[in-house]
């Protein structure tokens, strides 16, 4: 009875029920009835894969006892090739996607269902990258296949997304016609909510074994040989073409059958199309996906007081059964509104409303005398709320006098001015839910511990709940808000938490930072951790916080986590702390039933990890319920200072009218006109952000210091920083400005300074243990010391400031290959939101930092692409010149593409500039001329040359032919030298990216690219890449990586022509240095691939820049510098740059869990994978030392 | 001629045992140690900090990452699965004992009162023939006295006597003000035996990079001198065993232990250096010699040369110092 994925999920069966998300929803019915699986991580549809590798992993077997394979690829386009290939080899197989990765498998789902293929895939449905990308749900994607002849079926909520996972895989199977099957990413596919679970009877009553077996009699087989995929000529493929239609036709019926055949089994029936509300209506929306479920709900409402509505929920979208549809709606229908979670622009209509529109007109005269009128809305776009006031708007449009043929609504459009008007302050009265909302940051646990409670809630009082999460895009001091409902009915309320009866704000700091007791409802109860006490809290709020309480009647409570933490062990984690206060004030459970139920979840989480570690969870568990106090409310405000508004007012109007609304969480409310309508933005934005996440700063002591600037290089937020400059520049230092003499016999008489951002840092502590520095009498103090962050803010602003304001060194009289040198440049990547003690970002830094007043950078998406440009803030700027970095993210698949296409097109510029300069070469002047043209900008002295010869250039601009003046002028700088990058992760170079990036390569253009190196998807969390070293366990992995990592460098010096670095900075700085200045040098391809540390290795990164020195000195991995130009003197290109390994590799995987996970759960294979990484690397080292001995075989002319 | 002997209340073959070190790790290298006839064998210790801080550290760097960000709720596959405290080692205990048909004793490091002596336990459900308990510990706190430090040792002895049936040993370092007392005390807790001595990682000095460095070298034949002294010191004073640990490399060395009054000789570095082929010589010499010199058994040789049994008792007191400076000034 229960085989398969229903026995094992982690989550938690409540009653007769289960509390899960939609992904593990819908792919807890695929796994079951798949014999084979194809994945590609994306987001938001990756755990659908993740937990079906898990489950495989653990042997749980699907409905026919049968544990499915998984096979991990490249791309969704080749997660979409397999999945061909499985079922043209007869078997049962599903796929899981979303946005850009269901565009990739556009081609093969033509043929798949040109080849009538019984499969069902499950897609997260997500916006489509436009103007920008965005990881968030609407039906774009989905829309964009509604033409490749799949069946598309829509769910609206957790249950229904299990169970049209089920009505989808039974349906393929007789019809023939592959399946989409779809639900909204994040709101379904991340909501957490009870269900009932199917059976594997019921899955097995479902499916038509018979049809089973006729697929697997049609697969590709010697011994009954066919030939299929044929090229067909104009006389053929036409009736071919043709020859379908049948199986479309008797789809609908065959999936209405599936439905009916559900609902004898489980007792939820589904339609095609499910109409809910009057049944005379007159008003009636038709939708599909979650937004629906605010329709239903409001709908009731309206036609509780007294209106005629209605919402017909499409569930079969392809193929669109008019009749069906028809027959769903009320005879009394006047109007019908189409909401389309999408937009086509240029097109008449969004999709579903041009469907409506057309079956209407073509089909409704039967039903009607009279035509309703049908309009069309735009609404969720990339998860932007619906809620039941954005609802309440669109059935009051069907009643104005003219209502808008075309709106949106949810948010305010003072552009085209189409968007609806509505009551922000909306509530749907009568709903019986328990409400809480939680502000916490993702590093403190806050999330974990509310999926706890909502399952002790659900199980020990068997109420419905609901649980959805809001991230942040920030990797580093990520804020969450956790949304949760709890009630005696089931929940369908698919929006945020706007009048909580519980407010929790888990970190002092957010209170005032985000909108935090905006989201209590009157009379509610507010829980502050703050380190005030509860007679003195009420003294430490801002005005309008205190003014809110007061109006809102709030009952204020604080408890002291940390210290609570502090107190029991429990260092940073104040999660279950804060668990068991809400249980102390929230009455939902008697205290004493929840205790024991927190720590029972306590013992069941960690009991395998330590008993040590289960007591002083249970330590902090008894001491919390003591810390709660509540605050004795004033009977006004008594605060003089308002809320700090999160932009500083010295920052640009564009910057603070903009990005300071975003930042405060407000940025809902920001109008169409606020945004650039082509998605293109300044740069140099998160200066003006002032995060303060480091609770201790790096404390300069200049007399121990050697300026080395090792400190300032390995930074990953460039948030400290050193400069010389000229004695007299200190003139009104603050006081606390520390200078000492710079150590330069070229530049006798400066000052050296070395200068933390302290509200910039993040307190990573890499800079602190680079420092080689130490007093010769203390050797535990050294040049960089940790100290308190607060009491040092105020002095170290000041301070920062002035460096600021200083000089910036003469880059023509700085050496870029040298470490300490380099430094002195400014870093034009700042403040990025990369994780704490990134092991990307000092690369990306460092790159700015030597070319960035003349680079172009292509970045594909991943980690980079967030850090480097997601909104609010982003850290790409500009030099006191305003000169920077100019940035874009194109994909994830096409970015060395990308890259190439910026190369040619800057080539060609400078090339249409040089032309036109030649041929009025005696007119501009025939010496002048020449000097541009055969400009030498090896250096920096040589481009600063050359930026002032433009300046005389455009001086000039009259002695060209007019036609040519204004034409000229624009291409005048491209004389410059540019300096085009391609930047991206290993997912992308090894994998998704590895086609377009072996083109590039073999063009030989004058391109350099960065490969970030962390071995891992790390920005969707840390799935297997090809780049994923033997032994070391990811997702996709789960028992430890088999094959060997791909050896990139390799081969790309097999082309020759290719200049190849592998650096790690943690390890040689002097390498990575002189790595950089070579390959942009180089007049070709250059790839330097970076050793990039990861919070997805596992360790505490203040140790990261020690494991990259244990990952060279154990030749894990070698460092080289290939530079084809060493031919022409004779010498071989390949130059290693690490001795050979000196240490076994366990030196290196004994600080890592992804390697010590295998160990503990299976020590003999770790030692036999671990076995052979070392022989992988003993051979490798043996074959680059003889490559660089011997050099690569001469080239014959 | 008989070579067996008593150990923690096991009989035991020989009196040489593989002492706690890497050689229990894999089944093959256990193997080949019974096979050249190691008589029990001391597993790797499991470590206090191993037990809390180590899987703090775990739960910390994966689980203060998750929950984080959208698109990556965790970094690593779901870690409830994964036991990265003593699992795997009790897991091992399993392998070797059904591997292996001499005893093997479970080995735990560790120098306070808390919840990792706990695990004592599951290493008896595992099937652990016995425990030995490493106490390490270098005091560094000017406000502890010596007494109070042996309080809090006795306190994990008897914690662990509690917790478990199977025989506990004790290993210690030789740094203890009065060791005949202090083992009087660790018998009162309910301790079956006594390990002498452990050796720690010493830390040495890079005198260019201003670091200390913990080194551990292999031992030599000349620890085994502090080794007999105490042992011979402790002979006849107390009923519980004694094991002799550091500095066995030949049959002489063997013999010596035996003479003090150890009941097991604990090999490692031998072992180490030159692989398990080199217990074949030392059991062969060391049966050789008895041969030779007309021992019956074991029993029979040991303690002859012990504290109670020496002809010159003197010469294991203050007189050896003296008779040795004098030596020096010669």
């Amino acid at each position: 009875m229960t085989s398969g994925a229903y026995k094992i999920m982690k989550t938690q069966k409540v009653g007769a029920r289960w509390s899960l998300d939609g992904n593990e929803a819908a792919a807890s019915v695929a796994y079951r009835l798949s014999e084979t699986i194809a994945l590609y991580p994306i987001t938001p549809s990756t755990s659908m894969g993740e937990l079906s590798d898990e489950w495989a992993s653990k042997g749980t077997k699907n409905l026919w006892g049968h544990v499915p394979r998984i096979v991990e690829m490249q791309s969704e386009a080749g997660a979409a090739g397999a999945v061909h290939g499985m079922l043209q080899g007869g078997s049962l197989s599903t796929t899981f996607t979303a946005s850009q990765g269901l565009l990739l498998m556009i081609p093969i789902m033509y043929k798949l269902a040109g080849q009538l293929m019984p499969f069902c895939m499950h897609v997260a449905a997500r916006s489509l990258a436009t103007h920008a990308l965005s990881i968030f749900g609407d039906h774009s994607d989905v829309m964009a296949v509604r033409q490749t002849g799949f069946a598309l079926l829509a769910s609206a909520s957790v249950q229904e997304a299990h169970d049209m996972a089920c009505i989808a895989h039974a349906a393929t199977l007789p019809s023939r016609v592959p399946f989409l099957h779809f639900f909204d990413g994040f709101r379904t596919s991340h909501e957490i909510n009870d269900l009932e679970m199917i059976s594997d009877d019921v899955l097995r009553a479902m499916v038509d074994e018979g049809a089973i077996r006729a697929h697997a009699r049609r697969a590709m087989t010697p011994d009954r040989p066919t030939i299929r995929g044929t090229a067909q000529n104009p006389d053929a493929f036409f009736q071919a073409r043709e020859a379908a239609n049948p199986f479309y036709a008797a789809l609908p019926e065959i999936v209405q059958e599936a439905m009916l055949r559900f609902a004898s089994l489980t007792g939820r029936t589904y339609h095609l199309f499910d109409y809910t509300g009057d049944p005379e209506a007159e008003r009636v929306v038709v939708v599909m996906g979650s937004g629906g479920e605010t329709l239903l709900e409001t709908s009731r409402h309206l036609n509780h007081i007294g209106q005629r509505t209605g919402v017909l929920q499409v569930r079969l979208y392809r193929p669109f059964d008019a009749g069906a549809f028809l027959n769903a709606l009320p005879d009394s229908v006047r109007h019908i509104t189409v909401l389309d979670r999408t937009k086509e622009p240029g097109a008449p209509g969004e999709p579903l409303f041009l469907d409506v529109s057309s079956v209407v007109r073509a089909k409704g005269g039967a039903k009607w005398k009279e035509l309703p009128r049908v309009t069309g809305g735009r609404f969720g776009l990339a998860s932007k709320e619906f809620t039941p006031a954005m609802a309440v708007a669109v059935f009051a449009e069907m009643q104005a006098a003219t209502p808008k043929e075309e709106f949106t609504v949810g948010i305010e459009d003072d552009v085209s001015g189409l968007s609806l008007r509505y009551d922000k302050d909306f509530q749907l009265p009568g709903q019986t839910f328990a409400q809480a909302v939680f502000f916490g940051l993702g590093s403190d646990g806050t999330v974990g511990a509310n999926k706890n409670t909502i399952k002790i809630i659900a199980k020990k009082l068997g109420l419905h709940a609901q649980a959805y999460f809001v991230y942040d895009s920030k990797k580093a001091g990520a804020v969450t808000v956790s949304h949760l409902r709890f009630g005696k009915e089931p929940i369908h309320a698919p929006y945020l938490v706007e009048a909580a009866d519980f407010v929790g704000c888990h970190q002092y700091h957010l209170l005032e930072q985000q909108p935090v007791i905006d989201a209590a409802r009157e009379g509610a109860i507010f829980l502050l951790n703050t380190p005030h006490s509860a007679d003195t809290a009420w003294d430490h709020l801002s005005r309008e916080s205190q003014e809110m309480i007061l109006s809102k009647k709030l009952k204020f409570y604080v408890i002291d986590a940390y210290k609570i933490a502090r107190d029991t062990g429990m260092g940073a984690r104040i999660n279950t702390i804060m668990q068991v206060a809400y249980f102390t004030l929230s009455d939902i459970l008697p205290l004493d039933q929840a205790i024991a139920e927190i720590k029972h979840a306590i013992e069941t989480s960690y009991a395998r990890k330590g008993a040590d570690l289960v007591q002083k969870n249970w330590n902090a568990v008894d001491k919390s319920v003591e810390g709660v106090h509540q605050v004795v409310v004033p009977t006004e405000a008594t605060a003089t200072w308002p809320r700090p508004f999160p932009i500083p007012l010295e920052a640009p109007e564009c910057v603070r009218s903009l990005s300071g609304p975003l930042l405060a969480g407000r940025g809902d409310a920001l109008p169409v006109s606020a945004f650039p309508p082509d998605g293109v933005w300044p740069t140099g934005t998160s200066k003006w952000e002032k995060r303060n996440l480091a609770l201790e700063l790096p404390v300069w002591d200049p007399k121990i210091c050697i300026q080395c600037n090792k400190c300032v290089i390995v930074c990953p937020h460039a948030a400290i920083r050193a400069k010389y400059y000229p004695e007299d520049s200190l003139a009104g230092a603050p006081e606390t400005f520390q200078s000492i003499a710079f150590r330069s016999t070229e530049l006798p008489g400066q000052r050296y300074t070395i200068q933390v951002a302290p509200e910039d840092c993040t307190g990573c502590r890499l800079c602190i243990n680079v420092c080689p520095a130490k007093d010769k009498s203390n050797a535990k103090h050294k040049a960089l010391d940790a100290a308190p962050q607060a009491p040092l803010r105020d002095q170290e602003r000041i301070n920062f400031a002035f460096f600021e304001a200083l000089p910036v060194p003469d880059r023509t009289r700085l050496k870029a290959d040298s470490v300490k040198d380099s430094q002195f440049f400014t870093p034009l990547f700042e403040y990025s939101g990369a994780c704490v003690g990134c092991g990307e970002t000092a690369y990306v830094k460092l790159l700015t930092q030597l070319f960035g007043d003349r680079a172009i950078i292509a970045n594909a998406t991943g980690c980079s692409s967030i850090y480097g440009g997601n909104l609010p803030t982003t850290p790409y700027t500009v030099n006191g010149d305003g000169r920077g970095p100019a940035w874009a993210n194109s994909l994830f698949e096409d970015n060395a593409e990308f890259g190439l296409g910026l190369r040619v097109s800057v080539s060609d510029k400078e090339s249409q500039a040089r032309e036109i300069l030649l041929a009025s070469r005696e007119a501009v002047g025939a010496e002048f001329v020449d000097g541009i043209l055969k400009a030498d900008q090896s250096t920096e002295a040589g481009i600063a040359e050359q930026r002032s010869r433009v300046v005389e250039l455009r001086n000039r601009l009259d002695r060209l032919p007019e036609n040519l003046r204004a034409r000229f002028d624009e291409l005048a700088e491209y004389l410059v030298k540019k300096s085009v990058w391609i930047v991206g992760g290993d997912g992308w170079a090894y994998d998704i990216g590895f086609g377009g990036l072996d083109h590039v390569l073999s063009l030989g253009e004058n391109i350099n690219i960065l490969v970030l190196d962390t071995e891992v998807y790390s920005n969707t969390g840390g799935q297997a890449s090809k780049s994923t070293p033997t032994g070391a366990v990811a997702k996709f992995a789960v028992s430890g990586k088999s094959q060997a990592k791909k050896d990139l460098g390799l081969y790309a010096m097999s082309y020759g022509g290719v200049y190849v670095a592998k650096i790690a900075l943690g390890a040689k700085d002097s390498q990575t240095v002189k790595a950089f200045a070579e390959a942009e040098s180089y007049p070709g391809t250059s790839l330097i691939i970076a050793y990039s540390h990861c919070i997805a290795h596992g360790y505490n990164l203040v140790h990261g820049l020690d494991q990259q020195k244990l990952a060279v000195d154990t030749g894990y991995w070698p460092l080289y510098r290939h530079d084809p130009r060493r031919e022409a003197q004779g010498l071989t290109p390949l130059v290693l740059d690490s001795p050979a390994p000196k240490l076994p590799l366990s030196r290196f995987t004994e600080n890592e869990i992804r390697y010590r996970f295998l160990e503990a759960t299976n020590q003999e294979r770790a030692t036999a994978l671990a076995q052979d990484a070392q022989k992988q690397i003993n051979v490798r080292y043996e074959l680059y030392r003889r490559m660089a001995a011997s050099g690569l075989p001469e080239k014959t002319s | 001629m008989k070579l067996t002997t008593n150990y923690l209340g096991l009989e035991l073959k020989s009196p040489f045992v593989i002492g706690a070190s890497p050689m229990s790790d894999n089944l093959d290298s256990a193997k080949q140690a019974e096979d050249h006839g190691a008589s029990a064998l001391v597993m790797h210790s499991l470590f206090e900090e191993q037990l809390s801080n180590d899987s703090a550290a775990v739960a910390m760097f994966t689980e203060s990452t998750e929950e984080s960000n959208a698109e990556a709720l965790s970094y690593f596959p779901d870690s409830s699965d994964y036991a990265l405290g003593p699992e795997e080692y009790l897991n091992h205990i399993a392998r070797l004992k059904s591997q292996l048909s001499i005893p093997v004793i479970a080995s735990l490091n560790g120098s306070t009162s808390g919840g990792w002596i706990g695990h004592a336990k599951f290493m008896e459900e595992a099937g652990a023939d016995a425990i030995e308990l490493n106490i390490y510990e270098v005091p560094t706190d000017s406000e502890e006295s010596g007494s109070e430090l042996e309080t809090r040792v006795l306190e994990v002895v008897a914690g662990v006597r509690e917790k478990v049936k199977i025989p506990v040993s004790v290993k210690l370092s030789p740094f203890y003000s009065s060791l005949p007392n202090f083992t009087k005390n660790i018998h009162l807790a309910g301790a079956n035996g006594l390990v002498l001595f452990n050796r720690f990682y010493q830390p040495d000095l890079d005198i260019e990079d201003l670091n200390v460095e913990p080194k551990l070298f292999l031992s030599t034949s000349s620890e085994l001198l502090l080794r007999l002294r105490w042992m011979a010191v402790l002979y006849g004073k107390t009923p519980i065993s004694l094991a002799l640990s550091g500095g066995v490399h030949t049959a002489h060395d063997a013999i010596k232990g035996i003479m003090a009054g150890a009941d097991v000789l604990q090999v490692v570095s031998l072992v180490l250096r030159h692989g398990s082929q080199a217990l074949d010589t030392l059991i062969n010499d060391f049966t050789r010699w008895m041969e030779e010199h007309d021992y019956k058994d074991v029993t029979e040789m040991r303690g002859c040369l012990s504290h109670q049994n020496s002809p010159d008792p003197a010469a294991i007191e203050r007189a050896n110092y003296l008779r040795i400076l004098q030596l020096w000034k010669v």
